[in-house]
């Protein structure tokens, strides 16, 4: 019985602090209109370069681009973006980044070409029954998430491109996509959060040609971790969608 | 002045508490408190518990009686509406019957308790008798005695322990004016085995057993309403189904696979429905069907989680539930047809949603200051829901999760995370009286309280 004065005490305040608020309520006038959006708003402006706008199969250029009085900003093939930024895309060949900067003053666009110099070579000719577990997650990487978020991040496009091609050079493959989340909070809401994050990665798949008949998602939530530290760098490892054989 | 003062016994603590959070400012008077349906007085009745007399020799007695003697002692404590003499202040006295007893010792101070529970204990060749009285010490009564009880049973320390819950029960129905909970179970998770299995004890803590084992990992344990069949989620070949898991025959039973993820069964009062959370659709959403699986609706369509549903269980007409719509999780209701949606809770993570047994309030975990890089600790808190109108329960000790009420609405029992360990603890539907029920093992987690 040692918290019960306390408790008493602490549940009194509370308890006259929210009907001081209730009453505060009932009082207040209803809220001014929200102010209408300035009639002439400047003209949004977009401009993105790639260095260099050349490169070699397997080689990597980097997306620089800027754009001013815009709400909304995206690249075409990587979702949205910052209003400013830079991001290292490894295209597989030639491939044109349409920078699209929307404001309440209109729309502005501006595109950069990643050149992909002479011929892909030509990929090895694998037998499906070649690969094992240990082959397949050498070739066919995880895809890693925001905090609470199921989106596929920009950044990880190129992953699920690098994927899709492998996938549809082996056609034969069937995959499970595992949505796993970090450690924190509700093991019944990660696991929903985690059926979320493999949903996306198969939709992802689909999107870049793989069929959804070969993809199977299960979500383990928080029930099965990569890593048990509690630091952003372990969550961020958990927070993945992992691609797995399946057999 | 409506507030409690700080000296009021626990029981009215309580239950002005949970009427003054449903009253709010809505200006209503102090008889308007008693609303809560638990029919309760305004003062903690103090009682003490006489340890029973051995009524034999028999070699057994000792650790029958002293498992008798302490169930008893620890279901009046806990059951929140007793001032219970402690074990160090009680007269050495063990009157087995009324005429042994002499109540001016229990009455007088500094025991002065107003009532006093006592009897016999009997083990007699592998059976157990138990008789036992219930006495107002109130000087010059007509008829003193308030309850006089004859249980029989096994001689073993287990059926010592349910008589005792029995007789308790008893004591509180006659006192309390609702049924007690001392005959109650908590089921859970634990992962002793290495796996996380389905596993069901005392509502004390005593009496663990292990239902599944299944070897996977087993989650969100729901006992039905008739006590006969407990709902689960578990991880499979083909990912997450619900199971059913028969008490009557010790063993599963068929239930329907519907593919993709199925998650967090929630049993109706009347134990003619079900509500989860299933991902056919690709979605997470809540869907409703009958008790065993058939004629499923969906109810939610909104992207994103929606997983937790749980059932007003005095009306079964809606649902409360968890949905990540607008990102971090919240608690919303919505009528059991998908109309009406309200959101409960206006931000940070809020989870795990129980509803209380008189359709009142909801208790649920919530991390109100939750963010990125935070470190994931949150707390029980128990809303009004007409008024939307809300307290913390818990305060500075781990993170704090799945809440459930028991059927008395006087508890609530939750999982609590300290240094790396997750253990099920129990406490008063104020936040006070806390106690750990289980002690290690592997995390014991996800607790659901039965229904009677």
């Amino acid at each position: 019985m040692k918290y019960s004065n306390r408790t008493s005490l602490v549940v009194a305040a509370s308890l006259a602090a929210m009907l001081t608020v209730a009453g505060c309520h009932k009082h207040n006038p209803a809220p001014p209109p929200p102010p209408a959006p300035p009639a002439t708003a400047p003209a949004p402006m977009a401009t993105i370069t790639a260095t260099p706008s050349t490169i070699t199969p397997g080689g990597s250029a980097t997306l620089t681009w800027k754009t001013t009085d815009a709400s909304n900003v995206s690249i075409v093939g990587l979702g949205q973006v910052a209003s400013s930024g830079t991001q290292t895309v490894s295209p597989t060949q030639t491939t044109s980044y349409h920078l699209v900067a929307q404001g309440d003053g209109g729309t502005a666009d501006a595109t950069a070409t990643v050149a992909v110099s002479g011929a892909a070579p030509a990929p090895a000719p694998i037998t499906e029954t070649g690969i094992d577990e240990n082959a397949f997650e050498q070739s066919v990487k995880p895809v890693f998430f925001d905090y609470d978020s199921y989106d596929v991040r920009p950044d990880a496009q190129t992953t699920i491109q690098a994927d899709a091609n492998f996938l549809n050079q082996h056609p034969n493959l069937k995959v499970v996509i595992g949505g796993y989340c970090d450690n924190r909070g509700s093991t019944e809401y990660n696991l929903a959060l985690g059926e979320n994050r493999a949903n996306a990665a198969k939709q992802a798949l689909t999107s870049a040609g793989v069929s959804p008949d070969r993809l199977r998602t299960v979500s383990y939530g928080k029930e099965k971790q990569f890593c048990s530290e509690n630091n952003e760098q372990c969550w961020q490892q958990n927070r993945r969608s992992q691609f797995t054989l399946d057999q | 002045m409506i507030l409690s003062p700080p000296r009021k016994p626990a029981v009215f603590r309580i239950f002005l508490f949970l009427a003054l959070l449903a009253v709010g400012a809505s200006g209503l008077q102090a008889q308007d408190w008693v609303r809560t349906g638990t029919n309760l007085g305004v003062s903690k009745i103090r009682i003490a518990a006489a340890d029973f007399k051995a009524g034999s020799a028999d070699p057994q007695t000792g650790g029958l009686k002293s498992a008798f003697d302490q169930t008893l002692y620890n279901d009046l404590r806990y059951a929140g509406i007793f001032d219970v003499v402690s074990k160090s202040m009680i007269p050495t006295a063990t009157p087995g019957s009324p005429q042994e007893i002499q109540m001016a010792q229990w009455s007088a101070t500094p025991v002065s308790a107003g009532y006093v529970a006592f009897g016999a204990l009997t083990a007699n060749g592998g059976h157990l008798a138990v008789q036992g009285f219930l006495y107002n010490t109130a000087q010059g009564q007509q008829n003193p005695q308030v309850l006089g009880k004859q249980y029989g049973g096994e001689a073993t320390a287990d059926s010592a322990r349910q008589i005792a819950h029995r007789f308790a029960d008893e004591i509180i129905q006659q006192l309390g004016g609702i049924p007690g909970i001392a005959e109650t179970k908590i089921y859970y998770v634990s992962s002793r085995t290495g796996n996380k299995e389905i596993w069901v004890m005392d509502y004390d803590g005593m009496n663990a057993r292990q239902l599944t084992h299944l070897g996977t990992v087993s989650l969100s344990p729901h006992v039905s309403p008739d006590n006969s069949r407990v709902a689960f989620s578990s991880l499979g070949k083909n990912g997450w189904s619900i199971r059913m898991y028969s008490l009557d025959l010790g063993r599963l039973t068929a239930f329907p696979e519907w593919g993709g993820m199925s998650l967090s069964p929630a049993w109706s009062s009347d134990g003619t429905k079900l509500a989860y959370s299933s991902a056919r659709s690709g979605d997470p959403e809540i869907y409703m069907s009958d008790a065993s699986g058939n004629g499923a609706r969906r109810l939610t369509a909104f992207r994103g989680p929606d997983v937790s549903p749980v059932w007003n269980p005095k009306t079964n007409s809606q649902l409360a539930w968890v949905s990540g719509r607008t990102r971090l999780p919240q608690i919303y209701i919505m009528d059991s047809d998908g109309a009406n949606i309200s959101r409960m809770t206006d931000g940070g993570y809020a989870i795990s949603p129980s509803w209380s047994p008189s359709g009142q309030f909801l208790t649920f975990a919530w991390d109100r200051k939750y963010g990125p890089g935070a470190p994931g600790g949150y707390d029980i808190y128990v809303m009004d829901i007409a008024s939307k109108r809300w307290t913390q329960l818990t305060h500075d000790s781990g993170a704090n999760d799945f809440p459930s009420w028991s059927p008395d609405s006087r508890h609530i029992v939750f999982q609590r995370e300290q240094n790396g360990h997750t253990e099920i603890w129990m406490m008063l539907a104020d936040g006070t009286d806390q106690q750990q029920l289980t002690h290690g093992g592997g995390s014991n987690t996800m607790p659901n309280w039965s229904w009677k």
